[in-house]
């Protein structure tokens, strides 16, 4: 009993020393996904501004998107939203929002706080389409070409870098398929 | 100049701090008088290079020296006076220089006031201490230097973040820093303990009343920061489960576990070993919170910038003290049984129930806390742990504790007749339910919380009150400070009860564009938005709007939300205006501009929330009053 506290000690020590050379590696974010290359999960879900409308996933096809997955209980979104802004004000590509398992209210209102990049906000209060979709935790981003196949993914924060240096030539390569 | 003679100064209190640490723990080792007498004469030292050092910084800062780095990026030439002082403890370097000058305040204050102390305790008490400081004042020096030259010097600063430009933030930083580094004295306390290999209830009680102030500056620390979230961050909520918030919460949790521990310990000789054990973990917590807020492995909105260097010497820092702690625990802590012994039915296996409650619900936030760096590290992806979580595991844990609380101190020690206090709290259950039923039926939403939080708060109340009227009732029962120190913590806990469900239960809030002369109206409250103006601030330039408040038809006043843009960064900082009230808050946010005049307006009506912080200033004083209890400081001739 008395060892105990120092073996509980002892592993968490191990798990914040991990934390730590995690946090220096700069790759920390990439995870493949078994979705890259499928088509991108169907979905039908109401936008966050007008409940009453439906976005689908065939609406937003014909052109490629950025798919960013937030919520308002999600610290690491307070810190991605600034790079979000800046890469959706760059119009490159539509980026949609898909509002994950968070209340209409306080999701509004993060918006209103932070401001709102997104082209659309879909809203996915009962966490229906997280599963299709192989979502962690947020913040995720895909990108889905415009034949709705998803060609990249990133679990975590976006960083300026990893947009500069993983999506945009993902975009690029997606665009040239075509 | 002076930037140097601060970093000489700092240098010089690292030496000082070695010696503060290795002559008298060696001395009291070997029992070498002379090097167990450089305790104190070192504290005092220690607390003088400290303060100097303090003191060059927050002088830099006010003639505006940007030639500093650390000036340079948290001021600004246009930055208020006042602000230039808070700004010193803003950023990294600065708060951590806070650290050192207030564990050099406390080691200070153990070093007066100690003149009952055997010498080799106190010596080795202040030895710790002066490890401890060793620590913070290397970590400092060699990877935070706050005197660091900037070279060429800025002819601007960045200027200090804009959320962080607020009367709370003055004082909030200090407050939870006292209570973080008080618990340094019980730790010091128990290490001295197991080196000595025995645990004498004199100095036991010797510690209670610096346990009981820490932990009554924590409070008001952690009240601080959830009082200026909900003003500052504009959404109305106080308490998010952010990473930091957590990081706060433990230590609090592990520390009421060590009040009341410490409490039966003193009196009765039980739970030592487990005594021993809170005092480590209370102060571990605290250091694992420093690590966690300032090594960059979670990420949230409070953490300083995240450098992997820090994060590893903090990591071996902890590795050392909580570590060798336990090690010494594992090696000394003393065996089973102890005490007196009790029976199933007494004080004693109430407060073991109060003791794995609170313990449990550290563990579970603790828990939620690493989950997502465990998730990571483990490659299941990054995940974050919402505050459904946190809520639920931590109301399960919680609402036990609240219905146990009265039967606390009307329990005997050792053995009771189980029937005896059931018998004197049942009338009061009853009513207390009672209400609660009635209130279930009049609420007007939010049903479960409301009556949850009335009939858990008349439960809390009315069984301390009948506490209080068997001890007033009884001819010959004293009352001590101690008493009605736990008398108004518990109070506390009532009123936190109200503030905090009736909050969650009753909040109404609407947002919508308003147009200069509409109006809203929430419940019983209509808001009208008169108009917006712009006008220039010291560093900032603000949309101002009037919103005239009505309550039936009654003008309760005007209200001016603000949206500030700040010139150093752009920045946005939405400025919400609260009418405060004992009953009900009334908070208005300015939102967008959304053309032709009108604006988006976010306002909300908060029934009791601010009973949440009045609960904790109880608590709070209840922790000061009882370290009043001039029982701790009698002398016992040995």
């Amino acid at each position: 009993m008395r060892w105990l506290p120092l073996a509980i000690f002892a592993g968490l020590a191990v798990l914040l020393a991990a934390g730590v050379l995690l946090s220096r590696r700069p790759d920390r974010d990439a995870l493949p996904s078994p979705l890259i290359g499928k088509p991108a999960p169907a979905f039908s879900l109401p936008v966050l501004h007008e409940p009453g409308r439906l976005v689908s996933l065939a609406d937003l096809k014909g052109a490629a998107f950025v798919l960013n997955v937030w919520g308002s209980w999600c610290p690491s979104c307070r810190d991605e939203h600034a790079v979000i802004t800046h890469f959706a004000e760059s119009k490159r590509v539509r980026v949609v929002g898909y509002n994950w398992k968070d209340d209409r209210a306080d999701a509004l209102r993060w918006l209103e706080q932070f401001g709102n990049p997104y082209w659309v906000v879909v809203a996915d209060q009962d966490s229906r389409y997280a599963l299709d979709w192989g979502i962690y935790g947020a913040p995720e981003t895909f990108l889905v070409d415009a034949n709705g196949v998803i060609r990249w993914k990133h679990v975590g924060a976006l960083t300026d870098d990893i947009i500069h240096d993983q999506l945009l030539p993902a975009l690029a390569q997606s665009e040239q398929a075509r | 100049m002076l930037p140097e003679l601060g970093q000489a100064v700092l240098i010089l209190a690292l030496l000082v701090a070695a010696l503060q640490a290795v002559l008298p723990l060696t001395g009291a080792q070997r029992g070498i008088a002379a090097w167990m007498s450089v305790a104190r004469p070192a504290a005092f030292v220690q607390l003088a290079l400290v303060a100097s050092a303090f003191a060059i910084l927050a002088h830099a800062f006010v003639i505006q020296d940007f030639s500093l780095k650390y000036v340079a990026t948290n001021s600004n030439s246009l930055l208020p006076v006042v602000y230039r002082y808070t700004a010193v403890w803003g950023a990294h370097e600065g708060s951590l220089l806070l650290w050192a000058l207030i564990l050099a305040l406390w080691t200070a204050a153990v070093a007066a006031f100690s003149k009952s102390l055997p010498q080799p305790v106190i010596a080795r008490v202040l030895g710790v201490m002066g490890a401890i400081a060793f620590g913070f004042l290397a970590f400092l020096i060699f990877t935070s230097n706050p005197f660091e030259r900037l070279l060429p010097a800025a002819v601007e600063g960045r200027d200090l973040n804009p959320l962080l430009q607020d009367p709370g933030m003055i004082i909030h930083p200090p407050m939870l820093y006292f209570g973080y580094v008080g618990f340094c004295v019980p730790f010091a306390f128990a290490i001295a303990a197991l080196l000595d290999d025995r645990i004498d209830a004199r100095w036991l009680r010797w510690t209670r009343p610096w346990t009981n102030v820490a932990w009554g500056f924590l409070t008001i620390g952690i009240a601080l920061g959830s009082w200026w979230a909900y003003y500052e961050l504009g959404w109305g909520g106080w308490w998010f489960w952010d990473p930091v918030e957590n990081a706060s919460f433990m230590p609090w949790l592990a520390g009421t576990a060590l009040l009341h521990s410490q409490a039966v310990t003193e009196k009765r000789g039980s739970f030592r070993g487990w005594t021993l054990l809170l005092a480590i973990a209370a102060f571990s917590l605290s250091l694992l919170g420093t690590f966690l807020v300032r090594s960059g492995v979670l990420t949230s909105v409070h953490a300083f910038a995240a450098d992997p260097t820090r994060g590893l010497f903090i990591l071996v820092f902890l590795g050392l003290v909580i570590g060798g702690s336990l090690l010494l625990y594992a090696l000394r802590s003393p065996d089973g049984v102890d005490g007196a012994p009790f029976a199933v039915s007494s004080r004693e296996t109430l407060l073991l129930a109060n003791n794995l409650l609170l313990t449990s619900a550290c563990a579970m936030v603790l828990l939620g806390t690493l989950y997502p760096l465990l998730a990571d590290a483990l490659d299941l992806g990054k995940i974050s742990v919402g505050p459904p979580y946190f809520a639920l595991l931590f109301v399960l844990l919680m609402a036990p504790l609240v219905l146990l609380l009265p039967f606390g101190p009307l329990t005997r020690w050792q053995r009771e007749q189980a029937s005896r206090p059931v018998a004197m709290l049942v009338p009061w259950a009853g009513l207390a339910l009672g209400i609660g039923v009635a209130v279930f039926f009049l609420a007007p939403q939010g049903a479960w919380k409301v009556a949850a939080g009335v009939a858990g708060s008349a439960w809390v109340l009315l069984g301390t009150m009948r506490f209080l009227w068997s001890r007033l009732r009884t001819p010959g029962s004293r009352f001590t400070p101690e008493m009605l120190g736990m008398t108004l913590a518990h109070v506390g806990i009532a009123v936190f009860l109200v503030g905090a469900l009736l909050t969650e239960g009753l909040s109404r809030q609407r947002e919508l564009a308003l147009a200069p002369g509409q109006s809203v109206t929430l419940g019983a409250h209509a808001f009208r938005l008169d108009g917006v103006e712009r006008h220039a601030g010291p560093n900032f330039i603000a949309d101002t709007g009037t919103v005239s408040v009505t309550r039936n038809g009654t003008a309760l006043g005007v209200m001016h939300p603000e949206k500030r843009s700040y010139a150093s960064g752009g920045q946005v900082m939405t400025e919400a205006a609260i009418a405060p009230g004992i009953t009900r808050d009334l908070y208005v946010a300015l939102g967008e501009p959304l053309g032709g005049g009108s604006w988006a307006v976010r306002v909300h009506v908060k029934p009791f929330v601010r009973w949440i912080w009045m609960g904790a200033v109880l608590m709070a004083l209840g922790g000061f009053v009882t370290a009043t209890d001039r029982r701790f400081r009698r002398r016992e001739v040995a």
